[in-house]
Order: C-alpha cells, then structure tokens, then sequence
C-alpha cells in the first residue's frame, strides 16, 4: 500500500508552481479597511444599463432557463457576428466560426489549451492582465515575457516580439488597450507584428476587451492585416463596453477548425454560458451602443482629471489612449510600488495597485483605475497630491 | 452637446478647473463660456434635487391638463406664457394630443391648489377645460431615483 501523502502533495505540479496573484495579497488588506477610495477596482463603476438588466428579467419571465447551444444562441452568435464586422472590418460565420464563453477569460483558457502541446512557448507583452503567464502555465505551456515601456506608450515592438521567438513559439498573446497601461498598438506597429507572426508561422490571441473604451483615432485589430484572419482567434465580450462584468459573457471567433477545437472543450467543461447572460448580451448588441458612447466620454473626461493632476504632483504620467486605467510611474518618490500603494493607504486611505502585480516590468508603476465616479476622483486626487508632498 | 454642458447637468457644482483639467481646456476659457452659457440663457439656472419626503416638505403637487384655443395671431405662446408667470406654477409645457398644455403646479396644500386652478388657471380667457391630477408619490426626479440606489458593491481591488 503507497502512503498518503500530504494534502498538498495531491496538488498538481504544474499547478503548484502558479504564484498567488500579487492582487489577492493587496485585495486582502484593502478589505479590511473602512472608508477607503479605490483606484484599484478593475471594473466598470456603472451598473448594467437598466434596459440590459430588464431584458434579462424578461428573459427570465419567460421561462428561458435551460441549456443553450454548445457555441451559445445562435441569435447571439448572429449579432455578435454583425457587431464585429460593422465595429471591427471582419466577418465570422456565426455557424462555424463563433464561440459564446463565460466572460473572455474562459475563452482564453480555451483558446490556449486549444492550440497548445506541452511545452510549446506563447509571448506575451508585460505588464499585462494578472491572468496570461499562469493561463499558459495551466495549458501545459511555456510563458515568454516581453517587455513594453513607458516612453513607447507601452506598445509592443516588433522587433522586442522577434527576439523572444523560439523554435518552440506557437502563439503570442495580444491585449490592446491593456490592461493595466492602457495602451494601444498603432496599425504601423500591427502591421509589423503581424510580419513577424506570418514568417515564423505564429497563432496570435488578441484580447480586444477594451476595444470600445478607445479614446483617440478609434480602434483597429491586427485581424484585419491581411493574412492574419486565418491565423488569429479574436476574442472579446461584454464586461467593460457594456459594464456587464457580473453577467460573464465572452466570445471567441476563429477559423471553423479553431472555433471547433476550443467548442469541444468548452462543451465538456462548461457545456455553455449562462442563457440569462446570453439574452442580456444580444440586448446589449442591438440597443447598447447609445450608453457605451455615454460611458466612454465620461471615462475620457475622468483620464484627463487624473493624467492631469499626477503630472502636476510629480508622478510621470503618459496619457493612456484606451481602457480605464492610468498607470504613473512612481520611481521619483523612491519607494517601491509595493511600498508606494501600502503607505497610501495607510496614511491616507486611498488603494491603487503596485504596478509588480501586473509583471516584473510594472515595477516603479501603481495602476490607478478610473471607473470610479468623478466626485471620488477629486478626494483622490487630493490626498495622493498631500501624500506625495509629505513623501 | 457642449461637453461642459454634459458635466454640468451631471453635478452643477463641478468647479470650472475641474472642468477645465477634464476637458483639457484652460481654466479661463471654461470660465468664459459658463458664462456666455449664462448670458445666452442655455444655463438657466442651478438647483439642488431635493427629496422632498425627507425634507420634510409638505407641499402638494399637482399635473394640470390644460386645454386651450389658439390665438390667430400668437398660437398658444401668449396664453401659455401667461399661466406661466405664476409662482404657483413650476413647469408648463406645449403637448400633442387629447390637451395642449402640461402644468405642473405646487402649493402648500390641496386647497391651494385647487382654489388656484378653479379661480386663476380656468378662468384665463381662452382656457376651455383643466383636468387636475394630485401627485401621490415620488419615484424618480430629475433623472435621479428616490431614494438613491447605492449599488457599488464592487471587490475593493480586481484584477
């Protein structure tokens, strides 16, 4: 008889070797504050535009509760598949080549374990959303890091993508605007990349979440590059455009071989999104584009405010061109950022994220989110500006 | 819209350099065309939304159909424009349909208001008919719900 061994010993290698979230240790000590201004929520601060809310109440009246198709409604897949071609130049089959997930997160899961053998490498630019680096890891494959910097607004060069491939790489990960620099990828820069993914035969995720939330020169994805359709698994969904974080709709469209690949994960672990989410999302689709624009301008207004007031306190700050965060750099204070977030929120409780919890190339950046209201803002603003004067 | 316009219905009290660093704007130049928002008579006026319940205001309000017959010479601008000079009279506005004018009419109890509508609305030469409906309860003013919904309950940090 073998013997037992300890709980933790039944856990998986290659799940033992995911760090905690650097968030999670942050998120703990900021809860057990009062009164505390968070800068640190990375969620939009509306609610669901209400007639989003009721058409899901609706739905519910009418007794739609049961399973959907694997792929999601096809009354969804078709809007889903108008909206990405009138919003961004390319058209899916809703049939064959679109997949509702649960929030985009689900779909990168699956898109990486779609693709991936073990051991297969996947670049990343850094700092990036918390979930990339451990998401391949639990695919089985080998995250690569590649820097972005500040001075370059946080793009992802070409030539930075190039030196990281390997005869290993399979795909690179793309999150334009990012999460949490806000950056975006000009079409130069896209078209250089897509360069790149075309000569060494690369598969490219690209998250566009944050497409909507685009506050200058509108938003372009790299599928349009020609050669890059067939090559790229377009992933987005519902949470920020339409603040509707809570109801997890995602989607992934992708060549019929991709979108089948992924569909036969997805329907033996989450068989399909919820039908309530679904039905909130079609709505979305066809009425929500009047508040998506309300809630972009005041976004736009409230990243003016902020960029505006940490250069005038003496954080550097680049104007972020997209998504809902400022990410300063706080070298000048001397502190770490970990330092730097833990000593303002104890002297002067306001909470924002040490930029190192986004990558190691975060460090000397905290991650300021404005999906907050504006009034919130200017106390913020107030106390960090007190803050850094008593520095 | 003028976004300044757009920041002020939200909050009437945002400062002109708030204003200024959310618009990137100087500070001057909003100040200026505040201004000239004011003199054109865009901005009429700033005011508080108030809940009325807990305030403790008593005052009864009423919505009056008013029925009209235009003028030759002046539709229905010059009878409107009459019953609006009333203080009693908060809003009145031209409609389509079953009546013409809209009138929102308050007073500090329902006796004034219905002596107002009995011995000064109805008897304005040109007025044919008034059907006064009493307000009971307050759902939603001004765009905002009564009483405030508080939905943020968001985690404090997310990723």
């Amino acid at each position: 008889m073998k013997t037992q061994q300890s709980p933790r010993d039944y856990v998986a290698e290659h799940v033992r070797k995911i760090p905690r979230s650097g968030i999670r240790d942050f998120f703990e000590i900021v809860q057990s504050m009062s009164d505390v201004i968070s800068l640190g929520i990375g969620e939009p601060d509306f609610v669901t535009p209400w007639h989003i809310r009721e058409a899901a109440i609706f739905s519910l009246e009418r007794g739609r509760t049961g399973y959907t198709s694997n792929l999601g409604m096809p009354a969804l897949r078709r809007e889903i598949s108008r909206y990405v071609q009138e919003n961004f130049g390319v058209r899916y089959d809703p049939a064959s080549e679109i997949l509702v997930s649960v929030g985009v997160s689900e779909a990168i899961d699956l898109a990486l374990r779609a693709i991936l053998n073990p051991g297969d490498e996947v670049v990343y630019h850094e700092p990036c959303y918390v979930s990339y680096s451990p998401s391949i890891t639990l695919a089985h494959g080998k995250p690569v890091a590649v820097s972005t910097r500040a001075e370059d607004g946080f793009v992802l060069r070409a030539e930075d993508l190039e030196r990281a491939i390997t005869p290993r790489t399979k795909a690179v990960m793309l999150n334009f605007p990012t999460n949490p620099t806000g950056g975006t990828l000009p079409r130069a820069e896209q078209e250089k990349i897509a360069r790149v993914c075309i000569e060494h035969d690369l598969i490219v995720l690209t998250d566009e979440i944050y497409s909507e939330l685009t506050y200058a020169g509108g938003h372009q994805s790299i599928t349009t590059v020609p050669g890059m359709r067939e090559r790229t698994i377009f992933l987005h969904g519902f949470s920020k455009a339409f603040a509707m974080t809570g109801f997890r709709i995602g989607y992934a469209c992708a060549p019929a071989a991709l979108t089948e690949a992924m569909m036969r994960i997805h329907q033996y672990s989450m068989l399909c999104a919820s039908i309530t989410g679904q039905e909130a999302a079609l709505e979305a689709l066809k009425n929500g584009q009047s508040a998506m624009i309300k809630m972009r301008e005041e976004y736009q207004r409230r990243r003016n405010f902020l960029v505006h007031h940490f250069n005038a306190m003496g954080l550097d700050c680049h104007e972020p061109k997209g998504a809902f965060y400022v990410f300063p750099s706080i070298r000048r204070t001397g502190l770490s950022s970990r330092e730097f977030a833990l000593k303002l929120l104890e002297d002067k409780k306001v909470a924002v994220v040490p930029g190192d919890a986004f990558g190691p190339g975060g460090a000397g950046y905290v991650r300021c989110s404005y999906a907050t209201a504006q009034d919130q803002l200017e106390v913020a603003v107030q106390r960090m500006g007190d803050f850094v004067k008593a520095l | 819209m003028d976004p300044i316009l757009s920041i002020l219905e939200a909050n009437a009290l945002a400062s002109p350099e708030s204003i200024a660093v959310q618009l990137k704007m100087p500070v001057e130049k909003v100040r200026e065309k505040i201004r000239h928002l004011e003199e054109e008579k865009i901005i009429l006026g700033y005011r508080a939304i108030i809940n009325d319940d807990k305030a403790g205001r008593k005052n009864v309000q009423a919505v009056i159909e008013v029925r009209i017959s235009p003028e030759r010479d002046g539709g229905f601008d010059r009878i409107a424009s009459r019953i609006s000079r009333f203080d009693e009279v908060q809003s009145c506005r031209l409609m389509s349909g079953g009546y013409d004018l809209l009138v929102l009419v308050e007073g500090e109890d329902l006796r004034t208001v219905a002596s107002f509508v009995s011995q000064r609305l109805a008897t304005i030469q040109g007025v044919l008919s008034t059907a006064t409906h009493f307000q009971l309860k307050t759902y939603k003013e001004m765009g905002t719900l009564y009483p405030e919904e508080t939905f943020d309950e968001r985690l404090k940090i997310s990723p």
